[in-house]
């Protein structure tokens, strides 16, 4: 290699670097790139220095060649430890392609990867949701093992996240953390169950993406999801909707009865009318019900109807197949247009629809046969895509249509691509056995094509003749006349082998001809083919049980032949041959059926479509392009006997929920449902009490593991609502972050709504940006932070308008002061162990039944305070363990069932005022059910 | 989903690669090497291979094969089309999808890359929304960039990709506010040796090249909005409307993009703009043919065909022609067999003709079957059947449309008919 001598002339480390890149064979065309190539080696060996040195501009011109290299599959690792410092760059570019090279490599270099990590942990808490979704996308494309509890944790925070681009962005990164590490499964599933009821429409097709990824089976968790997601559906950008599409089909084919079913219920009534007593027919009538569609069905396929004329060639594939196994039979039609259009799409496209079309016309040719003529093979076309339209074409022939489409085939055997004549005579062949009228003309058709002077054309009419002729070979010996005297023009063995065949089966037929085609066989046996010497073996077999004066000697030295030769087949037939046919003490009883088991009538082959068994896999499938099952594919189960419960799919309305989805950064009109309930409220209060600033803490819902404490401060115009989301506060860890909804209740707009004086003044509160302006009856969220140094003491502030102020006051229950730790069970023995004496507060308390379970032990505890459970290998202990927000002192709560629903709850933390707070508050949640 | 994208040119050298998983060696190509080899004609390669651990699905654009692996079941046309999303964007991009644009800017291809998947899965693919993140390239900048170690990374971040109209970028703003719309329409038809019409259906697409500032609301009637029998939308196309009301009403992505395809409905006849009287004859003996072609206007009405172009693939026996024209000029390429006679405008008063001889190899048998012509041919200002866009309307911006705002949409720009006579 001329490169190598090259590079060691420049010498210095790289050398190495080089030799090991070169394993990729450059071809032909590489004579300009090479030079390109060694040009970048050249400067190489600077990569490091200016990836090291000062100026950007050097350090962006650096990653852009190393770039390069990557893309052109070259070895750019060397280079780590330089190019990995540079990922905390100011740069946008400079750091994406940091990025773009930490993804490619972090694999092959764990260790030194590790380094980059903290940098994507500080930006997860970046306030802008495009750096916090870009670190979670690297953090979770580097494949790195050890990383996998960073991963976990940074995916169940990023889909809690406001941003909606956060959370699509955890949904991709389930799946990569899955690839990464399977045991994660459990976790995993219970964070695409939370994602699966987020209402954005981003955030829909990535999470259904990640549930057939990991837990395709769970179609559990698609019950509650189902309406919204097919409401949803339309605005899904167009990706998401393929996959939504696909994971519906499968859903509907477990859940709802077949809407095939009456169709054919009806026909055999209409039979059994005919053939059974009336009072019968009325007992089974009683018996069947009427179908009526689950209207949970119906709105699926309503709402992906309107898809069908999408641009986007994947989604209407999916629609149509989706109505292909779950619409009506009689609805089915309503895609045919949409799918002959994709036929005007790029060649590869078209491939998969024709394949997809010619299964379909194989059961329903009615649908596609008014388009018949979108089939008319071009002579523009690859050779695949002529050979399904052709498949098309012969699945909808009928007696109707034959001639049209018979014509059309004339011309395509004429065609000047062969093996698509070739294909055309296949086909022809098949419209003959298909359609008896017209069996004759295509024989006839076919025996013109004889004389045709391309071989492969005259060897597949030969092919498709000898089936033809097998299923009525009575009045067809003149054909066979014919081919036998064409015999020696042809060479393909195929055809060769097809006519020996012909002539031995029907040697009675032609018995001046056979004996004399033998005898040419025998002449040239042992140049011919495998193939033609086994035809040849089986003519002269039959011709010795029916012409034995004329031909023992030919059969005899054929035989022979056959016995040297180097095929161990054709031995091994003509052994058997010469033990069946020929007489001798050896041969036993089966001598004597030999004419049966040679002559005996075959039956003839039927000449069916490729695509016949196709229909087994889901249509628009990797699985029925290939027609063999692809790795992952999932069955289309069958329809259900009995519908399973349709209440599953009932969604409770949740009022606190839909209160908070989460808005960033953008005014937005409240629902007009919420307005209403909140001027009520208005009115009410201000009946109640003049003074602005009072406070009514409101009720709170929990729904699974968040809670929401929603308190309103009323003034004559403006309304607040406030609520701990419990993550962790975005401007400073210190810090409990609160989200403040206000709304403007008064007629007039309102100014320059800002936080002003505070009390204690000490008091850190980092405050929304002011709004410029709320107009009438709309609203705004906004999030804060505020310290509260770990005591439920009040915070205080003013919060200003233009015009006025108002006294706010925010008191934090004591759970929320705390966050989450996660901690194995014995770092959490060991913790509790430091804890003991006067830092560990107990009590016994007796539990509601209801609460009994580790479960819903949980999920009280967890309603009161803001704290990780602790995976627990004993079933009567449950650990909680959490942080206080403000000084980071560990809090450990942990309970032990006793008998008769007792227990004892003890909880350990430094801060024992706060412990005794929180043994009140959990005491209570588990005292009440 | 989408493992790693190969990009190979046409000798068969893979010079790109991207992984959106782990590596996958380069070799897994070779399977697809194999197959190409087989099938010749880059065209006949299957877009869908099965390896023993992959799945190779790929296209052929450009005379480039984009290659992408996958491991698991997905639905193939996903990946297709995913694909042509890749390649039109490099097209939008670079001006051309070819071997050396990707090349030259190398590094801009990796970036849309990576930001159009992520895992596999399609992340941005809207073209305005890859545009706001990574810039395309343009010689002033790149000038600009070298003086000033400027970038081409977008500092601002795709707020389009979080809207409820991710097709559209916010903050837009035009100095002219222009919106143009070409109808463009196709025929295919095919004609038997006799010249009646075997087949014939009309095709039509909505280009439109829309500068406005803002967040325009568009509606676009059609006069005869009965003609279109099945159409696909751009996903700005809200469909409701359309189903009730028969009107488009989009708000528009910023710059040129495809507002609607559409088919003409079977029932209307399809007018064939031109006939074609050919006379082509080989002789049995002498080795030699004998070719007349005359082409003369039809039902065009009244416009004037331009861009005439008659093709013929000529059988392999024949060696050379020698012919004359009365209009325009012909080239006979001797590999590929393949005649090709630029006519240019129809002059209705002066046909074209082609006539001349074709010598033939000598003792070659005389070809069973005349070769087919394939034609192509425009028309301006004409929508053929009869399509025609009543008005259009802007809601929801303030600003008076300026007078630039027109539509070229009365009749169709261009059209293209491509008639195989068999």
């Amino acid at each position: 290699m001329s490169t190598g001598a090259l590079y060691n002339d420049q010498g210095g480390a790289e050398a190495a670097v080089e030799a090991g890149q070169e394993s990729t064979p450059t071809s032909s065309g590489s004579g300009a790139a090479f030079g390109l190539f060694s040009a970048d080696f050249k400067k190489n060996e600077d990569l490091k220095e200016m990836l090291e040195s000062s100026k950007e501009s050097l350090k962006l011109e650096a990653m852009k060649r190393i770039v390069g290299l990557i893309a052109k599959g070259k070895n750019a690792s060397e280079l780590f430890p330089a190019v990995v410092k540079n990922v905390a760059s100011k740069n946008i570019e400079l750091k994406k392609l940091v990025y773009v090279y930490l993804v490619r490599y972090a694999e092959e270099q764990q260790d030194l990867a590790l380094l980059s990590i903290s940098t994507f942990q500080r930006a997860l808490k970046d306030p802008n949701q495009f750096i916090r979704a870009s670190a979670l996308r690297v953090l979770s494309s580097i494949r790195v093992p050890i990383i996998v509890p960073i991963m976990m944790l940074a995916i169940k925070e990023a889909a809690a996240d406001l941003s909606p681009y956060v959370r699509k962005t955890s949904a991709h990164a389930i799946q990569k953390l899955f690839s990464l590490d399977a045991d994660q499964k459990e976790q995993l599933i219970e964070v695409i169950e939370k994602l699966l009821k987020d209402k954005s429409t981003l955030v829909a097709g990535s999470v259904v993406m990640a549930f057939e990824e990991v837990c395709p089976d769970r179609i559990d968790l698609i019950h509650k999801n189902y309406r919204k997601l097919c409401n949803l559906l339309v605005d899904v950008e167009e990706w998401g909707q393929v996959v939504i599409i696909s994971m519906l089909t499968r859903y509907a084919r477990t859940q709802f009865t077949s809407p095939w079913k009456e169709g054919a219920m009806f026909d055999e009534n209409n039979e059994k009318a005919f053939y059974e007593s009336d009072s019968e027919e009325k007992k089974g009538h009683t018996e069947e019900k009427p179908y009526i569609m689950d209207p949970d069905h119906r709105l699926l396929l309503r709402n992906t109807k309107p898809l069908l004329q999408s641009r986007n060639t994947a989604v209407v594939m999916s629609v149509a197949q989706l109505y292909w196994h779950l619409a009506p039979k009689h609805e089915v039609s309503i895609v045919t247009k949409s799918l002959v259009r994709l036929l005007r799409s790029h060649r590869e496209v078209q491939y998969i629809v024709l394949q997809n079309i010619a299964t379909m016309s194989i059961q329903r040719k009615g649908m596609f046969e008014p388009f018949m003529k979108s089939f008319y093979v071009r002579s523009t076309d690859a050779t695949h895509i002529k050979t399904l339209k052709l498949e098309i074409l012969t699945n909808l022939a009928n007696e109707a249509n034959i001639s049209t489409i018979l014509r059309e085939f004339q011309t395509y055997v004429k065609s000047q691509d062969k093996a698509f004549a070739a294909a055309t005579i296949q086909a022809i062949g098949r419209c003959a056995t298909n359609i008896s009228e017209v069996t004759d003309t295509c024989l006839n058709g076919l025996v013109l094509l004889l004389s045709n002077r391309d071989e492969t054309v005259v060897a597949e009419s030969v092919v498709v003749i000898k089936k033809l002729l097998q299923t009525q070979p009575t009045q067809h010996s003149e054909i066979i006349k014919h081919m036998a005297k064409l015999f020696d023009n042809i060479t393909v063995p195929m055809a060769r082998a097809s006519i020996l065949w012909l002539i031995g089966e029907y040697c009675e037929r032609v018995p001046k001809i056979a004996p004399d085609v033998l005898r040419k066989m025998a002449k040239s046996f042992t140049a011919e083919e495998d193939i033609v010497k086994l035809q040849t073996v089986n003519l002269a077999a039959k011709l010795y049980l029916t012409n034995s004066k004329q031909t023992k000697l030919l059969t005899q030295y054929i035989l022979n032949l056959g016995k040297y030769d180097q095929n161990y087949d054709i031995r091994d037939r003509t052994r058997f041959i010469r033990q069946l046919i020929v007489p001798s003490e050896k041969s036993g009883a089966l001598n004597k059926y030999a004419r049966r088991i040679l002559l005996a009538p075959k039956p003839a082959p039927v000449l069916e479509s490729s695509f016949k068994d196709r229909d087994r896999f889901q249509l628009g499938t990797l699985s029925h392009s290939l027609n063999s099952k692809a790795t992952g594919y999932q069955e289309l189960s069958d329809w259900p006997a009995v519908a399973p419960d349709q209440s599953v799919r009932n969604v409770e309305i949740i009022e606190a929920v839909k209160e908070w989805t989460p808005t960033v950064g953008k005014t937005k009109q409240p629902k007009s449902d919420d307005k209403f309930y909140s001027d009520d409220e208005d009115e009410k209060e201000e009946e109640g009490s003049d003074s602005s600033g009072s406070e009514d803490s409101s009720s709170s819902s929990s729904e699974g593991l968040f809670m929401y404490f929603t308190m309103q401060m009323f003034s004559s115009c403006l309304a607040a609502k406030y609520h701990f989301p419990r993550q962790p506060c975005l401007y400073q860890p210190s810090m409990v972050a609160v989200q403040v909804i206000l709304s403007n209740s008064s007629d007039h707009s309102l100014e320059e709504i800002h936080i002003g004086d505070r009390s204690p003044a000490s008091l850190s509160i980092h405050c929304f940006n002011t709004i410029e302006r709320l107009e009438p009856e709309a609203s705004v969220t906004v999030s804060m932070g505020i310290d509260f140094s770990d005591s439920t003491q009040a915070a205080n502030f003013q919060l200003c308008t233009k015009e006025d102020q108002f006294s706010v006051s925010i008191q934090p229950a004591v759970g929320e002061l705390l966050m989450p730790s996660s901690m194995t069970e014995q770092d959490f023995c060991k913790e509790q162990g430091k804890l003991q004496g006067m830092n560990e507060t107990s009590a016994t308390i007796t539990m509601e039944t209801a609460n009994a379970s580790s479960q819903a032990i949980s999920k009280q505890v967890l309603s009161v305070a803001n704290v990780g459970v602790v995976s627990s290998s004993q079933n009567n202990f449950s650990r909680f363990a959490g942080r206080t927000v403000s000084s980071g002192a560990l809090v450990l709560v942990s309970l032990e069932l006793k008998e008769s629903s007792t227990a004892l709850l003890t909880i350990n933390t430094e801060k024992t005022v706060m412990a005794s707070m929180l043994l009140r508050d959990i005491k209570q949640a588990l005292t009440q059910a | 989903m989408i493992h790693s994208l190969f990009l190979i040119n046409h000798s068969g050298d893979i010079f790109l690669e991207k992984h959106w998983k782990s590596v996958i060696s380069r070799s897994v190509c070779d399977y697809f090497f194999e197959v190409k080899e087989k099938a010749v004609d880059p065209e006949n390669v299957p877009p869908v291979l099965q390896t023993p651990h992959h799945y190779l699905i790929s296209i052929y654009r450009g005379k480039l094969f984009f290659l992408s692996v996958v491991q698991t079941e997905v639905p193939p046309l996903f990946v297709i089309e995913f694909l042509h999303r890749v390649a039109d964007t490099f097209q939008d991009y670079f001006g051309e999808c070819s071997e050396g644009v990707i090349k030259d800017n190398l590094v801009t291809v990796y970036e849309l890359l990576e930001e159009m998947l992520d895992n596999g899965f399609p992340l941005a693919t809207e073209s305005n929304v890859l545009k706001e993140m990574i810039r395309p390239p343009n010689i002033l900048r790149s000038v600009v960039n070298t003086l000033t170690g400027g970038s081409n990374v977008g500092d601002t971040l795709p707020t389009g990709q979080l809207s409820n109209v991710p097709w559209r970028r916010a903050g837009v703003k035009y100095t002219n506010n222009e919106a143009y719309f070409d109808v463009v329409e196709e025929i295919d038809a095919i004609l038997d040796k006799s010249g009646t019409t075997v087949f014939a259906e009309i095709q039509g697409v909505v280009e439109a090249c829309v500068r406005l500032t803002g967040m325009p609301d568009l509606t676009l009637s059609f006069m005869n909005p009965r003609l279109l029998d099945d159409m696909s939308f751009h996903p700005c196309v809200r469909f409701k409307r359309w189903e009730s009301e028969r009107v488009l009403s989009f708000i528009p992505p910023d710059g040129n993009f495809t507002l609607m395809t559409y088919h003409v409905s079977s029932q209307n006849l399809v007018a064939i703009p031109v006939y074609v009287k050919q006379n082509i004859n080989f002789f049995e003996t002498g080795s030699c043919g004998r070719l007349d072609i005359t082409i003369g206007p039809k039902q065009n009405m009244g416009k004037t065909v331009e861009g005439l172009m008659v093709t013929i693939h000529m059988p392999k026996v024949v060696l050379s022609a020698n012919l004359t024209a009365t209009q325009g000029n012909y080239t006979y390429d001797l590999t590929t067999k393949v005649l090709v006679w630029d006519i240019g405008k129809l002059n209705p008063q002066k046909l074209p003709n082609l006539r001349g001889s074709l010598s033939m190899q000598a003792g070659a048998p005389k070809p069973e079957e005349n070769p087919s012509l394939n034609i192509d041919l425009k028309i301006q200002q004409l929508a053929i059947s009869g399509l025609k866009v009543s008005r259009l309307d802007m809601y929801g911006e303030k600003y008076k449309p300026f007078k630039g705002v027109k539509y070229l949409t009365k009749a169709g720009k261009f059209q293209r008919l491509s008639l195989s006579f068999l």
